[in-house]
């Protein structure tokens, strides 16, 4: 965890800074736009491909959502774990993966993260913590608190984050999940990404409650709502609910406020929303320009260093696709191949 | 090295040796932990955790809320990094209730991961009717779970595979699923001391015999047993396959015993319709054993309708001794 720093209490000349500024230094927080970056170019370029016939079945895009993703990961380890949604691209960057690998899988090649046999949609890098997106809504939150199960078990001391949708929010698995975890004191953080949309159906016809956190209530832990699309305020109330969760006090809900560009997969007509609240998000409250602007202001990198993160992402997401479009694919022959474990 | 332990024997019953191998896997593996509906100091639904929870604390044997799918995902969450979880479902109608986490989860979680994960977690289920509860208590759902490519799925009959089971299915690392009549949990029988596995994935000739193959799963066995005992005094000789693992299945066992005995019938208690029968005489009917039948293939299961509460009605909807004797007794002779 490179770049951890003071925390600003100590530092009054940093009080009135946002917390980011106060709590990482500078390269840490070049390192988070530049995944930023990753995250926006590799669903970018996953998508380019789609298009040209290159990765088959479906994909939901997080562009927009960046934000979320990198300002939630920015202060955990590998050890840490995550579960991750069917819009998990950004979860699994964020959190420290290898794009060659993920395109790798996406094309469906044996140098893929599952072999060429999850995809898109159960995409995972365990070696980074991450324990896998998910094609069901939902289902991510009861493995999530197992996996926190086990932390406390072993006394690890690592948290595990559950990344989920506003959609899934009106699963029972979120509401046992949630009431598991907080009766047992677990340490994971719950965090909802909420997009407005699950898939057509807006939030304010899914859901009773205004907000989502208004749900922890419920559940006995803090909610806590935050911009989603300000990596600031994602990583203050990230940091606030791991202290609490490494010092045993149990779960926290996190709400970020956010949107999606894309439509839900690639099957959507866009019916359901306007281009005009499309557009305003975009031009608007762009999670990149926004982290941009903020760092160009606060001294942290010029356009200069910002042109040369972007181009150096470029190279990496070329790379990576050639890397996919050149490694094997698999062999029919290993078809039940990963069903159960090879025991000798 | 556990072969000095293991040559005392005595007699258990099925919920004794249950217990036992689970107090048995948590001293020996400190990953190893009980989580269930009302398992600790109630000492679950039919009394298989009892007081494991005096001797190992709240824990290791952990009463969870009344949530099945959660707790079965969390069940799943543990095993996947690095715990052994058995989570003990109070009836196994309550499966229904927690197929996302077993089906969709569970079971496809190291193929989706292209083999970067293991998930072992043991869930039992006390399953089947006899015990007037009705519709919602009593079912036999194990053919659905042996539809699943991931999961393994075993049915002990008698104490001594409970324990052995069960003790394999632990150290197993991938999911395996237990499905344990409600009616053999007082049942005894001889249990060595100490550890020992019972392979999953091993049917077993009960009793041998050159007239009929009768392959039988759970209380099914005994049954069996007895309409073979019966049938014995009448000059017929069965040979009785207790199939003990649905998922993956031992064809071979099953094959090498129909070329003897030239017939075949299956008898289960789960509904008869696209179940275990239905794929045991479909194995048969491609296996090399076909040529050798020299009768049609008969199914003995579990009559089309939800268990009903009448005990009469109950009994009428499950194969018994009377009827497995008869239908035995028509396709040895000839008479179907």
């Amino acid at each position: 965890m490179a770049g951890k720093a003071k925390n600003g209490a100590e530092k009054p000349n940093g009080a009135n800074l946002p917390f980011l500024y106060r709590h990482y230094d500078h390269e840490t927080l070049r390192g988070a736009l530049r995944k930023m970056h990753l995250i926006r170019q590799f669903e970018e370029g996953a998508e380019e491909s789609y298009m040209r016939g290159l990765i088959h079945g479906t994909m939901h895009l997080s562009i927009g959502q960046e934000a979320s993703a990198v300002g939630i990961c920015l202060g955990l380890t590998d050890e840490d774990q995550i579960t991750s949604t069917h819009r998990g691209h950004g979860h699994c960057i964020a959190k420290g993966a290898d794009v060659s690998r993920m395109f790798a899988e996406f094309f469906g090649k044996t140098t893929g993260y599952c072999r060429g046999r999850g995809g898109s949609m159960h995409i995972a890098d365990v070696s980074t913590g991450n324990l896998g997106a998910n094609g069901i809504v939902g289902g991510g939150l009861p493995i999530a608190v197992g996996a926190a199960l086990t932390a406390k078990k072993t006394k690890s001391g690592n948290v595990v984050v559950c990344f989920f949708g506003d959609g899934a929010n009106n699963e029972g698995a979120f509401h046992e999940a949630l009431n598991m975890a907080a009766i047992w004191k677990l340490p994971v953080i719950f965090v909802c990404e909420n997009n407005g949309y699950g898939m057509s159906t807006s939030v304010e016809r899914a859901t009773a409650v205004k907000n989502i956190a208004d749900r922890a209530a419920a559940y006995a832990m803090p909610g806590v709502i935050v911009e989603g699309n300000v990596v600031s305020d994602v990583a203050q109330a990230m940091h606030e609910a791991t202290e609490r969760a490494r010092k045993g006090e149990g779960p926290t809900l996190i709400e970020c406020k956010t949107y999606r560009y894309r439509g839900h997969s690639k099957s959507d007509r866009n019916r359901y929303r306007t281009k005009e609240e499309i557009e305003e998000w975009m031009t608007e409250r762009d999670p990149i320009e926004m982290f941009e602007a903020e760092l160009q202001e606060l001294g942290v990198i010029d356009m200069a260093g910002i042109e040369a993160i972007r181009a150096d992402v470029a190279r990496e997401i070329a790379e990576g696709i050639e890397f996919a479009k050149e490694s094997p694919m698999p062999d029919v022959a290993n078809l039940e191949k990963y069903v159960y474990t090879e025991q000798a | 090295m556990d072969a000095i332990i293991e040559t005392a024997t005595r007699e258990l019953s099925y919920a004794q040796a249950i217990q036992e191998a689970m107090a048995i896997a948590m001293e020996r593996d400190e990953r190893v932990f009980l989580m269930g509906e009302d398992i600790g100091v109630y000492g679950g639904a039919f009394q298989v955790t009892g007081d494991l929870v005096e001797r190992f604390g709240p824990e290791r044997v952990m009463d969870t809320p009344i949530s099945e799918l959660g707790g079965a995902g969390v069940a799943v969450g543990a095993a996947v990094t690095g715990l052994r979880p058995i989570f003990e479902f109070q009836f196994s109608d309550f499966a229904t209730l927690a197929m996302e986490q077993i089906v969709n989860q569970a079971a496809k979680m190291r193929y989706m991961l292209g083999g970067a994960v293991s998930v072992p977690v043991v869930m039992r289920f006390p399953a089947g009717s006899g015990t007037g509860a009705a519709a919602q208590h009593s079912q036999s759902l194990e053919a659905w779970l042996g539809h699943v490519p991931g999961l393994k799925v075993i049915q002990p009959a008698t104490p001594h595979d409970a324990k052995g089971l069960l003790l394999a299915a632990i150290e197993d690392p991938d999911p395996v699923m237990i499905f344990e009549h409600k009616l053999l949990y007082k049942m005894k029988g001889p249990v060595p001391e100490g550890h020992y596995t019972v392979p999953i994935g091993k049917a077993d000739v009960r009793r041998e015999g050159r007239d009929l193959t009768i392959v039988a799963t759970s209380i099914m066995v005994h049954k069996a047993l007895e309409a073979a005992e019966t049938l014995s005094g009448e000059g017929i000789d069965i040979e009785v396959i207790d199939l003990r693992t649905v998922r993956p299945m031992d064809r071979q066992t099953v094959i090498d015993s129909v070329r003897k005995t030239s017939r075949l019938m299956c008898v289960y208690e789960a509904v008869k319709t696209l179940g275990i029968g239905a794929e045991v005489s479909a194995m048969i009917a491609e296996s090399e054993a076909f040529d050798y039948l020299d009768a049609p293939i008969v199914r003995l299961g579990g009559a089309e309708t939800p268990i009903p509460y009448n005990p009469e009605l109950e009994k009428a909807t499950v194969p018994q001794v009377d009827g497995i004797v008869q239908a035995a007794r028509d396709l040895v002779t000839g008479a179907r």
